[in-house]
């Protein structure tokens, strides 16, 4: 095994919480009202708190001149290994809500798997972002709840989401070339064996929301191999902008 | 969107034995979601460690128009305080 195996490993956690930390974060000051509008916001720091943390580390591994910043704003797009679900846009707040669960669900399941690994740093990341998630999912699956079982429209709008994004949760369970590398040196998660857990919480989520769990067996994948929806040149021209326009600039 | 939800006022605690302080108030359907708003608004930055919320109908406040009837009685009677013992100097902290 060497480092770039390990780096690799890594962007593919740590671009999910850069992308969805992101994604929420174009949400500031849009909320539907204050409360949730700082909640979002709160959920936006955590995710980059935990990315930045990642990134620290690949900066160490990767043995050269670059920084965690070079790592957050210089790759091209098909260097980002994150799925695809976190990149879907926010449509609408039971949108959100509903990418944000189906992420919530998989992320604490990973971190608790996370915080055995045989690498020290990232065991250390892992237990220190179980707390944050915790909270995520608590925060989520109230609300996915609340909208379910809310009025016609929110259980209407929920449901739409649900059904849309259905689509992308098997791709949190695939293994990359790398991931199967890292896993077998103990150093990473076996995600495929978080599946049963992850559909069986999500469907008790759901059902307590009085919203049916789609049947579909056709899934989308391609992000953690770095292949992105359409959606994914948009957020990075958007998130890279600063760094593209004025090379090295600091605050 | 028009935000009919009730409104809460949030206490919070902000260290292992002081008493939880009026921190402002906030909106919220129920009483679980009237907490993780507040976990969320009021203590991002390291505030507290213990939320306490109440529904702002369910607080009976004094009217400011009686003022000075509940108030103003107490403005000239400095006897109240207990100021007018001598302490021996051995007495800290009174």
């Amino acid at each position: 095994m060497k480092n770039e195996n390990i780096i690799q490993y890594i962007y593919g956690i740590a671009d999910n919480t850069l992308i969805l930390g992101q994604r929420l974060s174009e949400l500031c000051g849009h909320g539907p009202n204050l409360e949730t509008d700082i909640a979002l916001t709160n959920m936006a720091l955590d995710l980059l708190g935990q990315t930045r943390s990642y990134y620290q580390y690949v900066a160490q591994l990767s043995g050269d001149e670059k920084t965690e910043d070079d790592i957050a704003f210089l790759r091209i797009e098909r260097q980002y290994k994150n799925v695809l679900l976190v990149e879907q846009p926010n449509r609408h707040f039971g949108y959100v809500i509903t990418r944000q669960f189906f992420y919530d669900v998989f992320h604490l399941l990973l971190l608790q798997e996370l915080q055995d690994s045989t690498d020290e740093t990232l065991a250390a990341i892992a237990k220190k972002g179980i707390k944050e998630v915790s909270y995520h999912q608590r925060f989520s699956s109230d609300w996915i709840k609340r909208l379910g079982d809310g009025t016609e429209e929110s259980h209407k709008k929920a449901q739409e989401a649900v059904d849309d994004l259905w689509r992308f949760t098997d791709e949190l369970f695939h293994m990359t070339e790398d991931d199967t590398i890292v896993m077998q040196n103990e150093i990473g998660v076996d995600t495929v064996t978080l599946k049963e857990k992850y559909y069986q919480r999500v469907r008790e989520v759901l059902e307590e929301a009085t919203l049916s769990v789609p049947e579909t067996k056709w899934f989308q994948k391609g992000g953690k191999e770095g292949i992105h929806s359409e959606h994914m040149g948009y957020l990075l021209s958007d998130l890279q902008y600063m760094q593209r326009a004025y090379p090295n600039m600091k605050w | 969107m028009k935000n009919n939800w009730p409104l809460w006022e949030v206490f919070v605690r902000s260290k292992n034995g002081l008493e939880h302080r009026h921190f402002g108030s906030l909106h919220a359907a129920d009483a679980e979601m009237a907490l993780e708003n507040a976990r969320d608004v009021y203590t991002r930055r390291n505030e507290g460690v213990s939320i306490w919320v109440v529904e702002s109908k369910n607080i009976t406040a004094s009217n400011p128009d009686n003022s000075g009837e509940l108030f103003e009685p107490a403005q000239d009677k400095v006897y109240r305080h207990p100021t007018f013992y001598t302490l021996p100097d051995e007495v800290k902290h009174m």
